[in-house]
């Protein structure tokens, strides 16, 4: 069977489980349709919110986004600490008011027609702004897995997000985005504990990440720093000078999250205060099990790209063009990756000239490298890294799963 | 008419006041204390192949928020039936 079969099954099947469960769960009242009934269990609610948390883009993007270096620690804080000021500052509370929307909630508590308009805008901004992000992941998915352009990527999953506005309902989404926690946390995990046996024998991507590298002994995220080193970047764990603008960031990205209307809305949806409480515990314990992974998919995940294109170490010549395997040819046809043989040498010379992020400012090119010829983009860290690291096709099918798994449980009620 | 405000209800609000700041001054103790701002004084103390700041920025922080969010609700929801309410 092709990998473009099992890739399809894999997808499909997984639509179809979440069309039947947005049919079996679809709203039947007012009540239903907006706040899912108000009876939602705060384990299922926590899995829903995290799936709503964490979605597509999360998916796709994030272990790329670390993967920079310790710089970007700050989304890994800030998209998780935000839980914690929800938890003990607003969940509670909004619980009480006992209204269907964050709009009518603002509109209530100030009393002030005013106010519901401010806060219908915000919405609208936000709402935008977050589904352009999760359109573009759900593309780029799309196009990888279906052997598409990017940009058909974009209008099948736009068309896939009308299909199931339709069902719509808060009682429905709700259900559908417990599955698709499930379909999500396994395509992200499953690679991630291969990844982590390989690279350290460690089963648990958390304690992989403070282990050995496999192969040469040294602490893991040590060698991972000697390999960065020597092909021009910044060492991964190397510290910040500007402390100040990381503090900002985070403390943006977390008091951000604890406002955002979709989560928000989650703490209607369960039946009293107590459960809005164990709700937002449940969220985090969800949400902590994808992003205590992620940092470790990300270093490990980056160690493996270079492992590959540098097969014989970094001073040794690095993979030849003629000779690059099958998932460099298929990535390179969604354009998201891109080689330019700026020397002439037939070979792959992937280092930090000074244009990538955080270079190493000690850093000699060696003799005959005429600037970095591999563009990566970030977003194929993730959905590459089981062709990358050889991985059997059914876990390629689950990534091509859990890539897609966003249109069904986005549009609803807030 | 809005209902009187008694000495119990002071009580209450001020125990899950006290809880707030403590949760709130750890959650950001490990965040913006070990994980940034106070990392270059931990940089001896190693966890794996790194140092504490770094682990509490991309691990151990994670791991405290659970805790405290943890604690928050199961403190809490005892506090509520300490005085008998419900919503």
């Amino acid at each position: 069977m092709s990998q473009f079969t099992i890739n399809l099954i894999f997808v499909l099947g997984s639509f179809a489980i979440y069309t039947w469960i947005a049919v079996w769960a679809r709203a039947r009242s007012t009540r239903e349709f907006y706040i899912a009934g108000g009876e939602v269990h705060p384990t299922m609610n926590g899995m829903a919110t995290a799936a709503d948390w964490l979605s597509a883009a999360s998916f796709i993007s994030v272990a790329g986004l670390i993967s920079v270096g310790y710089v970007n620690s700050a989304f890994i804080m800030g998209w998780t600490g935000g839980y914690v000021l929800l938890a003990t500052l607003l969940a509670p509370y909004l619980r009480r008011f006992g209204t269907y929307t964050v709009p009518d909630f603002v509109g209530k508590r100030y009393d002030s027609k005013v106010a519901r308009v401010v806060a219908v805008l915000c919405l609208i901004i936000i709402s935008l702004t977050y589904v352009i992000g999760q359109m573009t992941g759900a593309g780029v998915a799309f196009a990888r897995f279906l052997e598409v352009k990017v940009s058909t990527g974009l209008l099948i999953s736009s068309v896939v997000v009308f299909a199931y506005a339709v069902l719509g309902g808060m009682k429905g989404v709700t259900y559908t985005q417990v599955a698709q926690y499930i379909v999500l946390i396994l395509a992200f995990l499953t690679p991630a504990v291969y990844l982590s046996l390989m690279v350290t024998g460690h089963f648990l991507p958390q304690t992989g990440f403070i282990g050995a590298h496999a192969e040469s002994g040294t602490p893991m995220l040590m060698k991972l720093n000697e390999v960065v080193r020597d092909l021009g970047f910044q060492d991964y764990t190397a510290d910040v000078s500007n402390k100040w603008n990381m503090f900002l960031f985070t403390l943006t990205l977390m008091v951000g999250t604890a406002g955002l209307p979709h989560v928000i809305i989650r703490f209607f949806t369960v039946p009293n205060i107590k459960d809005a409480r164990r709700s937002a515990a449940w969220a985090l314990v969800f949400i902590a099990l994808f992003y205590t992974t992620a940092p470790v998919v990300a270093a490990m995940g980056r160690m493996n790209l270079l492992d590959n294109i540098y097969p014989n170490g970094v001073h040794e010549p690095s993979l030849s063009y003629e000779e690059r395997p099958q998932w460099f040819k298929n990535w390179e046809e969604t354009g998201l990756l891109k080689f330019e043989d700026k020397n002439g040498d037939g070979r792959i010379q992937f280092y930090n000239d000074g244009t990538l992020p955080t270079p190493n400012k000690s850093f000699v090119a060696p003799e005959g490298w005429a600037g970095n010829e591999l563009t990566v983009n970030n977003d194929i860290l993730v959905l590459a890294l089981p062709e990358i690291a050889n991985m059997p096709g059914w876990i390629i099918g689950l990534i091509a799963a859990g890539g897609v798994s966003l249109p069904p449980c986005q549009p609803r009620p807030v | 008419m809005p209902k009187e405000i008694t000495e119990r209800d002071q009580q209450y609000w001020s125990t899950n006041l006290r809880l707030i700041i403590i949760c709130l001054a750890i959650w950001a103790f490990v965040s913006y204390g070990l994980g940034l701002l106070l990392r270059p004084l931990f940089m001896g103390i190693h966890i794996g192949g790194a140092d504490l700041g770094f682990w509490f920025a991309q691990q151990g922080s994670i791991f405290t928020f659970l805790a405290l969010i943890v604690f928050y609700a199961w403190r809490m929801n005892k506090l509520d039936d300490e005085f008998g309410l419900e919503d």
